[in-house]
């Protein structure tokens, strides 16, 4: 019975697993190819949640669902362009204290315009409900979130590997100077990334604004599990962020079970764990300009 | 690391030039406000600050504070540690004649102690702890917030009586922080001597946003009852996906803020929980107060709104009381013990043992979602605790349970 609750935490971790990794892939393509660590990345998920509740009820959720993070992902096009542009060679922590600041001026910017209490959103009606089987439940909703995120990955997967567009933005990661010997600027596909990776992040403040609060300091929340996800997983390595998403999720889970006190504990403890052990994280890529 | 000199040089300019309020004025009186404006118990914070705003802003179009203008410094707590040099800084700098605020029990205990020192009245508006009350009291600390004690014992009737507890498993969700902690203590007494058995209790960190691992726990124990004894954001969130993963056990709550349960959306609110103050109370205070927060909010208040309103116009009324700003004639003013208006159906009054608020509480029960109308009337009032012709004390924590010694 006992190994029938312990696998129902293993799934629901996969589930959750699925969720972080949406906002994970973005920070580590930015820090890829940027090499700007994303502090505001919480807050673009936080204004996805944000605007599906404001966009909610007129084009509806499934429409929020879409527009929401074309919106954001725009946002994230004019934030390339305007700020985070003049900081890729730069000393790194000043592009650190800029995306810090911006975080800071988001969340006080939610606070102004829609208050500091959670702001009530629900689950459709048509999503709403569980899938019963045996011994074990799942929010239908929370599968629907998985199904989604699996699309997402597997898309950018694709464009990154599969692409004509992919193939310069791996050729930056490694050696953006030899890119730039070839005659191709790297700026437009800053932009394109950029704006991909914070769109995902709004299309997981999206999926989070049903079933989680819908407050200012929602993207704070979620911003360290996701530093910690790409930490674990090992920089530049896309599946190494992926296995890392679903690890942590599950031990998330299990801690809960076993240790409920230690449960968001047991993230950080791993992290520290995959630190001393392999220091580059699980598949960490050894990437000539951040050596 | 390269910063450059300028760059430091303009960032201490602007630092340095930040705060320039004048000094010397003997026609206002400083009162400061700390309350946790940031983090998992801001969205309590904001009301708290828009209702001590309109109670300062009443104050002074009624003529002030003994022919004074009231003004009011207001800062963000944060935690424990910011929120205590804060205070010491509103004591040393800015020589406020009281503090008003917090929400959280940790911080306001590292308050107290500075109050404690200086010799400056704190009244406490939303940390429910009962060991601020007891082992932690102080003589400067005064409480408009009702203790643990008080929530446990109000919601805990409604559950005796709705026959949970005796004979029953219940399965609690708690806080992991130094309110919840010492809540799970009171409920854990009141449940074990009502008859109730645990079925399974959990510690959560106050920042955990995913409550799934913990819902499939509770689904496997099968308690009789669900108890969340959460706080903030957690609660927000409890609610949403305890809707969520579709659990059909019953669900009380030994602590509650309406702001959070009014933040989780339509159909997700479920459950009886108690509060000290709602916005549906008849009494011609409190409905004044509702229309006037209302006109200048554009959303009706909730408890803690209630809280620092309330304190703040005790306050003045102590020092109008007392004709001057003596941190220690008002504490025995207040210690008189006499009645006042709390904007409830009852007068209420500070037990002297240890400067509690003796006051009616509530236990409110969630409305079915077909019944709820509007946003805010989301739970049916039920009536006050204790009834009319019981003492006040009878929901709060006894000597024997509590005891306080001043120091």
């Amino acid at each position: 019975m006992e190994i029938v609750f312990v696998f129902e935490q293993v799934l629901n971790g996969l589930l959750i697993g699925a969720f972080y990794l949406l906002i994970a892939l973005g920070l580590s393509l930015i820090f890829s190819l940027g090499g700007i660590v994303n502090l505001a990345h919480g807050a673009f998920f936080a204004l996805g949640a944000y605007l599906t509740v404001a966009l909610a009820p007129t084009i509806g959720f499934g429409g929020a669902f879409v527009v929401s993070p074309v919106l954001v992902g725009l946002l994230g096009l004019l934030v390339e362009r305007f700020l985070l542009r003049r900081f890729y060679r730069g000393d790194p922590i000043l592009g650190l204290l800029l995306t810090f600041g911006l975080a800071m001026v988001a969340e006080q910017a939610f606070r102004m315009i829609w208050g500091a209490a959670p702001v009530p959103f629900s689950i459709p009606m048509a999503l709403r409900g569980q899938v019963i089987i045996g011994e074990l439940i799942f929010s239908r909703y929370r599968l629907l979130i998985l199904l989604v995120a699996a699309i997402a990955v597997l898309g950018l997967w694709l464009l990154l590997t599969r692409t004509a567009f992919g193939r310069v933005v791996r050729a930056g990661v490694q050696n953006p100077d030899m890119v730039a010997a070839l005659g191709i600027s790297l700026k437009p596909y800053m932009s394109a990334v950029v704006a991909i990776a914070v769109g995902l992040a709004a299309l997981a403040g999206v999926m989070s604004a049903p079933i989680t609060g819908v407050h200012p300091a929602m993207g704070a929340e979620i911003l360290t599990f996701a530093f910690v996800v790409v930490v674990i997983g090992g920089l530049g390595s896309f599946w190494g962020v992926v296995a890392a998403a679903f690890i942590v999720g599950v031990v998330r889970g299990l801690a809960a079970y076993y240790v409920p006190s230690a449960t968001e504990a047991s993230v950080y403890l791993l992290m520290v764990l995959v630190l001393l052990l392999r220091p580059r994280g699980l598949f960490g890529e050894r990437i000539q300009k951040f050596e | 690391m390269q910063v450059s000199r300028r760059g430091l040089l303009a960032a201490s300019a602007i630092g340095l030039a930040a705060p320039s309020i004048s000094y010397g004025q003997s026609d206002v009186i400083r009162i400061g406000h700390l309350t946790p404006r940031t983090g998992f118990l801001g969205p309590l914070g904001e009301y708290a600050v828009q209702a001590i705003q309109l109670a300062g802003e009443e104050i002074n179009a009624a003529g002030g504070i003994n022919g004074k203008r009231l003004e009011l410094l207001m800062e963000d707590s944060v935690n424990p540690q910011t929120g205590s040099a804060k205070a010491e800084r509103f004591v040393q700098r800015d020589k406020v004649a009281a503090i008003v605020g917090e929400i959280n029990s940790a911080t306001a205990l590292a308050i107290a102690q500075v109050v404690n020192r200086e010799r400056v009245l704190f009244v406490n508006t939303g940390a429910n702890s009962d060991a601020l009350r007891g082992s932690d009291c102080q003589r400067f600390m005064f409480h408009v917030e009702g203790q643990n004690s008080m929530y446990v014992k109000t919601v805990g009737r409604a559950l005796v009586a709705k026959g949970l507890v005796r004979g029953k498993k219940y399965y609690a969700l708690t806080a992991d922080y130094a309110f919840g902690h010492d809540l799970l203590r009171v409920a854990k007494n009141f449940m074990g001597g009502a008859g109730g058995t645990v079925a399974g209790e959990d510690l959560i960190p106050t920042d955990l946003t995913d409550f799934s691992p913990f819902l499939l726990k509770i689904r496997q124990a099968r308690p009789d009852l669900v108890v969340a004894n959460l706080a903030g954001a957690q609660i927000t969130n409890f609610l949403k996906q305890y809707s969520e993963f579709g659990l059909r056990f019953p669900v009380a709550g030994f602590g509650f803020d309406t702001a959070l349960a009014w933040g989780a959306g339509e159909g997700n609110f479920l459950g009886t929980w108690p509060v000290m103050w709602h916005h549906m109370i008849q009494a011609p205070s409190a409905q004044a107060f509702v229309r006037a927060f209302t006109t200048k909010y554009g959303r009706p208040p909730e408890n803690q709104a209630w809280g620092d309103y309330t304190a703040l116009k005790l306050v003045a009324q102590a020092m109008t009381a007392t004709r001057g700003t003596d941190g220690m004639k008002i504490v025995e003013h207040f210690e008189g013990e006499g009645r006042m208006d709390i904007l409830k159906t009852r007068e209420g009054y500070f037990r002297k043992r240890d400067h509690q608020l003796m006051q009616e509480a509530y236990a409110v029960t969630a409305l079915p979602p077909a019944e709820v109308k509007n946003r805010w009337d989301i739970f049916s009032p039920g009536d006050a605790v204790p009834a009319a012709n019981e003492s006040l004390e009878a929901i709060a924590a006894t000597a024997e349970e509590n005891a306080c010694t001043f120091r």
